[in-house]
């Protein structure tokens, strides 16, 4: 079991009367990469200010590794952030920049000359010591923002949406690269974006935050595969969302309706009455599209197709006007796999892929669309 | 149309423009004593001039004044510009526009309306009165460039450098002066050239004790048009175009 470094205890804040952060309890764990993803305003970028100092809470408590460091000065904790635009100092070389840092601890020349052009050899830059920030690309600029905050060598690394200034190739490369950093220097990361693939592929820990609470903490594939609500299921990943009605309650199982499909799963973790209306999540890949004259599922019409390059996806309605979203890996034996619109086919999916969520009493929140729209 | 037409035009606003300057400069180096016969290169108004000490000590009077005035108004008006831009408070945008109206009125007003304060107050008409209109003055001028670059300045940057261990002081030595520095210089300058030219101004509230060069110079016009006042005019043109390629040079650098 690791550490706990920082934690995070019954904090609030509000701006202007505003809630941001509605008494939220966080964890991080020694040595972890973890990812606050969120749609914007969820309160991400303000948790992680006062991670850094720049916001003190109005109620509760910061502390690291076990010391209270709630009203301590940004200068006065041992963590640093790469800012989403960089922030490089524009009248100071790439060496003054990342030397910063060293300089405010007053460490001797030598050690800093040393430090920095180690840590400049590490982001591969040791070769634009002598240029300004701005004769460097928005890649190097990045790694410039990452190199000066890790020469310091602190506990914790925060990274307010470090990535989303550059474009999806540089991304990519970024994201392995901010990887193999976190490996290499051991160091934990906090890591704020609105990008769910890139909260996914990167992280050890995933807190999805909405309106300032924690909607739900886990592994990625906890989030992805067993979202603890819909605003989760939604925002994470595409969500194929069917209306299922319990038939008949076995001894651990259940039978439900789901569009007239009748299924029998496992008991949910939550409890149901026979009758009552749950929500059955299923992603795109676990769709199946088959061929017409198959004897299982329903037959309906493609009404959309997207070539993807590595999958095929469609959209196929439904009678009731439920649109299903199915997603599909290119087959070996035919390259030549292909819809065509309006084709007729059958839907259905694996069976015991489903995820139950109980129906909430809300209707659907528009962060959630305003969520999938943005991460499309 | 005659494409003459338009090469014309300009040619004529443009001699309009530096005929006046430019028969000043001949002139300086005009040997005959009248002013609009040409008798002759010489250097000798530039010899009399500096052989005339009223006129060499108002030339000192008047660069110190602007120095000092320049400076002054420079650092108030950097920490005015500051305390607008990041703090918020009651009253902010009131200020912000008083600037505004000391720079729209009319000179004349601010004229009269510094002498009588100076008279109420009882203080006496010489360096230190030329020296509080002067940064009065100057003054907005310095608040609006420097609050112009503030307005373009990266938040980010100050909270960097608190992050990465610099106290309040030490970010702004390190960082937040020397990224508005060109807007510091070019306030700087402006103040400089603002000061060193003022006549309406100076007019009311300078005294026998302190003789500053504009109002020598006027002065020296009223009994009419000596020879020595285009050599000055022409050391002054190239002093100020000299003044207007450091600051320009200034600010390429900066930007590049």
């Amino acid at each position: 079991m690791k550490e706990t470094l920082l934690s995070l205890k019954n904090v609030s804040k509000a701006f202007d009367d505003k809630t941001v952060l509605n008494s939220l309890d966080l964890d991080i764990l020694d040595g972890e990469f973890i990812t606050l993803l969120g749609p914007s305003g969820c309160g991400k970028t303000t948790l992680l200010r006062l991670m850094a100092g720049f916001e003190q809470p109005d109620t509760g408590a910061v502390s690291l590794s076990g010391h209270d460091i709630t009203h301590a000065a940004p200068e006065h904790r041992p963590l640093n952030t790469v800012f989403q635009n960089y922030a490089l100092f524009p009248h100071m070389s790439v060496y003054d920049n990342v030397a910063y840092g060293l300089k405010m601890e007053k460490r001797p020349r030598d050690e800093i000359r040393q430090r920095v052009d180690d840590v400049l050899a590490m982001v591969q830059l040791q070769d634009f010591a002598r240029r300004k920030p701005h004769q460097l690309s928005g890649g190097q600029q990045q790694r410039v923002a990452i190199a000066r905050a890790v020469v310091k060598r602190p506990q914790l690394l925060l990274l307010d949406e470090p990535l989303s200034a550059l474009d999806y190739k540089l991304r990519r490369t970024m994201q392995v690269e901010l990887k193999r950093l976190q490996r290499e220097l051991g160091i934990t990361f906090v890591f704020v974006t609105h990008d769910q693939e890139e909260a996914l592929s990167m992280s050890d820990r995933v807190v999805v935050l909405k309106d300032g609470a924690i909607q739900q903490l886990g592994t990625p594939r906890e989030i992805y595969e067993r979202p603890a609500n819909l605003f989760t299921a939604r925002f994470v990943g595409e969500t194929n969302l069917f209306p299922g009605y319990l038939t008949s309650v076995e001894n651990d199982g259940i039978t439900l309706d789901i569009l007239g499909l009748s299924r029998t799963l496992q008991r949910p973790g939550f409890t149901l009455r026979e009758g009552e209306q749950v929500n059955v999540l299923l992603r795109p890949e676990d769709i199946r599209v088959l061929a017409p004259e198959d004897e299982k599922g329903l037959a309906r019409q493609i009404v959309e197709r997207n070539y993807k390059g590595s999958t095929l996806d469609s959209v196929i309605h439904l009678e009731d006007g439920t649109e299903v979203l199915a997603s599909e890996f290119f087959d070996e034996d035919d390259p030549t796999f292909d819809y065509k619109l309006g084709e007729p086919v059958r839907v259905s999916w694996v069976d015991g892929w489903e995820w139950l969520l109980p129906v909430e009493p809300e209707p659907v929140n528009n962060d959630a669309e305003e969520g999938l729209s943005t991460n499309a | 149309m005659n494409r003459w037409l338009p090469k014309t035009y300009l040619t004529l606003v443009y001699v309009l423009l530096y005929l006046p300057i430019l028969v000043l400069v001949v002139f300086s180096f005009n040997s005959s004593r009248t002013g609009y016969r040409w008798g002759g290169l010489s250097l000798q108004w530039y010899e009399s001039l500096f052989n005339n000490h009223a006129m060499v000590q108002a030339m000192w009077n008047s660069l110190w004044l602007a120095l000092t005035a320049a400076t002054v108004s420079t650092i108030i008006g950097a920490l005015t510009a500051l305390a607008l831009h990041r703090y918020r408070f009651r009253g902010k945008r009131v200020l912000r526009g008083m600037l505004f109206v000391v720079m729209m009125s009319p000179e004349i007003v601010l004229a009269i309306s510094l002498l009588a304060l100076f008279l109420l107050v009882g203080l006496q008409l010489g360096f230190v009165s030329l020296l509080l209109a002067h940064v009065t003055f100057c003054l907005p001028f310095v608040v609006i460039t420097v609050m112009a670059r503030l307005s373009g300045f990266d938040e980010s940057l100050p909270e960097a450098a608190r992050d990465l261990g610099a106290n309040d002081f030490t970010m702004t030595r390190t960082v937040l002066i020397p990224v508005i520095m060109p807007a510091l210089l070019a306030g700087w300058l402006l103040g400089f050239t603002l000061s060193l030219d003022d006549v309406v101004v100076s007019t009311f509230v300078s005294g026998p004790s302190y003789e500053i060069l504009p109002l020598r110079i006027y002065s020296m016009v009223r009994v009419g048009l000596k020879p020595e006042v285009n050599a000055l005019g022409t050391l002054l043109l190239v002093f100020s175009l000299a003044m207007l390629m450091l600051s320009q040079w200034i600010l390429t650098r900066s930007k590049r």
